[in-house]
Formats: structure tokens, sequence, C-alpha cells
């Protein structure tokens, strides 16, 4: 298989993140779009690398993981506190800041 | 047809049906298990691309500490059982056409450009590699890496705290 089906797979779960992203409306449920679209992004970084004969790529998508673990945390806990001051996750209904 | 090429395309069903029910299905706790799914398949697609030590991550930090802790986020915002786990999906039409768009802008993108269709011969064990590189050549990126991995826990352990 060349790169090219990688990059190929990689966009189209990518697309279907970013699908999850704009339509959910649950907070936790947009989380998890955008964990698909990190994963798709993980993806092309190690096959680039591999491609590339660059071990740089493979230590960037380790950095990636690590991040968005960081992120998941921090999004969650904030949808906790969303939670227990609004009494809802839908984003639809979360429109404190709308002038 | 090749092991590589059978595992590429089996990984690649598995993938793509994991993503398209963690974005449709209703129900938010199903969803959550077809994304560890779809995260053990991307494991398996670094095992075919050599990364064997990327595929132990993913499984430890993705599969294993992400799930758990979205599922912790649901069974505290939800009730597991009964109808406020379902959720809706709005603006289906706008969603898919956006997403195509992209999909179509990243094809056409990939498909103009020259990409390697053979990948070299591996030059050492990569998880030796990749260890040497990370203490190495970005060892001070590693080191911030704890710095907000810290910075993240206290973060979330603050907001997440009872006020009295």
């Amino acid at each position: 298989m060349g790169l090219q089906a990688y990059l190929l797979l990689a966009a189209a779960v990518f697309a279907i993140g970013l699908f999850g992203v704009l339509t959910r409306r649950n907070a936790v449920g947009i989380l998890l779009g955008i964990e698909l679209m990190l994963n798709a992004v993980n993806i092309n970084l190690v096959a680039f690398s591999r491609f590339n004969g660059d071990l740089a790529g493979m230590v960037f998508a380790l950095f990636t993981i690590a991040i968005t673990v960081a992120e998941v945390a921090v999004g969650l806990a904030i949808v906790i506190v969303i939670f227990r001051v609004r009494k809802t996750v839908e984003a639809d209904r979360l429109d404190l800041l709308k002038g | 047809m090749t092991l590589e090429t059978a595992g590429f395309w089996g990984l690649a069903a598995v993938l793509l049906a994991g993503s398209l029910a963690v974005v449709l299905t209703k129900n938010l706790f199903h969803s959550v298990l077809y994304l560890a799914g779809a995260l053990v398949a991307t494991g398996g697609v670094f095992l075919l691309l050599d990364a064997a030590f990327l595929f132990g991550i993913q499984l430890l930090l993705y599969a294993g500490g992400v799930v758990t802790i979205v599922v912790f986020a649901i069974m505290l915002t939800e009730r597991l059982v009964g109808e406020r786990i379902r959720q809706t999906s709005r603006r289906l039409a706008n969603g898919a056409i956006v997403s195509a768009a992209v999909f179509v802008g990243i094809l056409m993108a990939v498909g103009q450009a020259r990409l390697p269709t053979e990948r070299p011969p591996l030059a050492g064990d990569v998880t030796r590699g990749l260890g040497e590189a990370l203490l190495t050549r970005s060892v001070l990126s590693f080191e911030l890496l704890a710095v907000l991995l810290v910075a993240a826990l206290l973060g979330a352990l603050y907001f997440a705290r009872n006020d009295d």
C-alpha cells in the first residue's frame, strides 16, 4: 500500500469526525468527534514518517497523543462543571455568551 | 494480495465503520464503545506502519485512558438508563455538505501531490530510534509535555472539584 492509501483513509476519518463535531448536540458527543479528527492527524503523521524514513513524525504523533489526552481530561472537566451549573450539556442551550 | 494489503483493507473497514457509528448512533454510551473500536483499529494502522511502540501507546492512552474518562463523564452528566442518554443530531445536511467538501478538498490535494508508493527499508529498531529522538533532539519538548500533563491534571481537578 502506498502513502496515498493511508492519507485517504485519514482524510475519510477526519471528515467523519468533522461531521460529528458539526451535528452532535451533546457536548460529550462533540468531544468524541474531536477525538476522531485528532486520530486522523496521527495516522497522517505516522504514515508520512514511515514513508519518508524520518522518525520525527512519530515523535510528533507521540506528543499529539499525550496532548490529546490532556485536552480530553480538561474538556470533560469543563463539561462536568457546565452540567453542574446549567443542568444540561446540550451545546445549543449553552448560549450564555450570546449577546 | 499480501498480508499488508489485506490488513490495511480490514483495518480501514473497521476504522471507517467505527467512526461512522460514533457520529451516527443515538446512544451516547454506544458511541463511546464504537470510539474504542475505532481507536484500536487506528492502533492497528500504526502497527502496519511499523510503529509498534505507538500501537502500545495508543492502546494504553486512548483505548484505555480516554474511553474510561469519557465513560465516567457520561455517568456523571447523564443517567445511564432511561431517555436522557439518547442524543440527537441537528443540521445533518449542512454537516454532511461541509465535511464532504473538506474530504473532497483533501482528496484533490492528495491526488495532485507526487507521493512515494514504496516505503524505505527500516534503518534500525523503530522503538529504539524513537526513544533516542525523544531524549536527544526533542528532549525539551518532552520535558515541557510533562509540565503540560501536570498542568492539565491540576486544571481538571480544579474544574471538577466540589465547591464545599
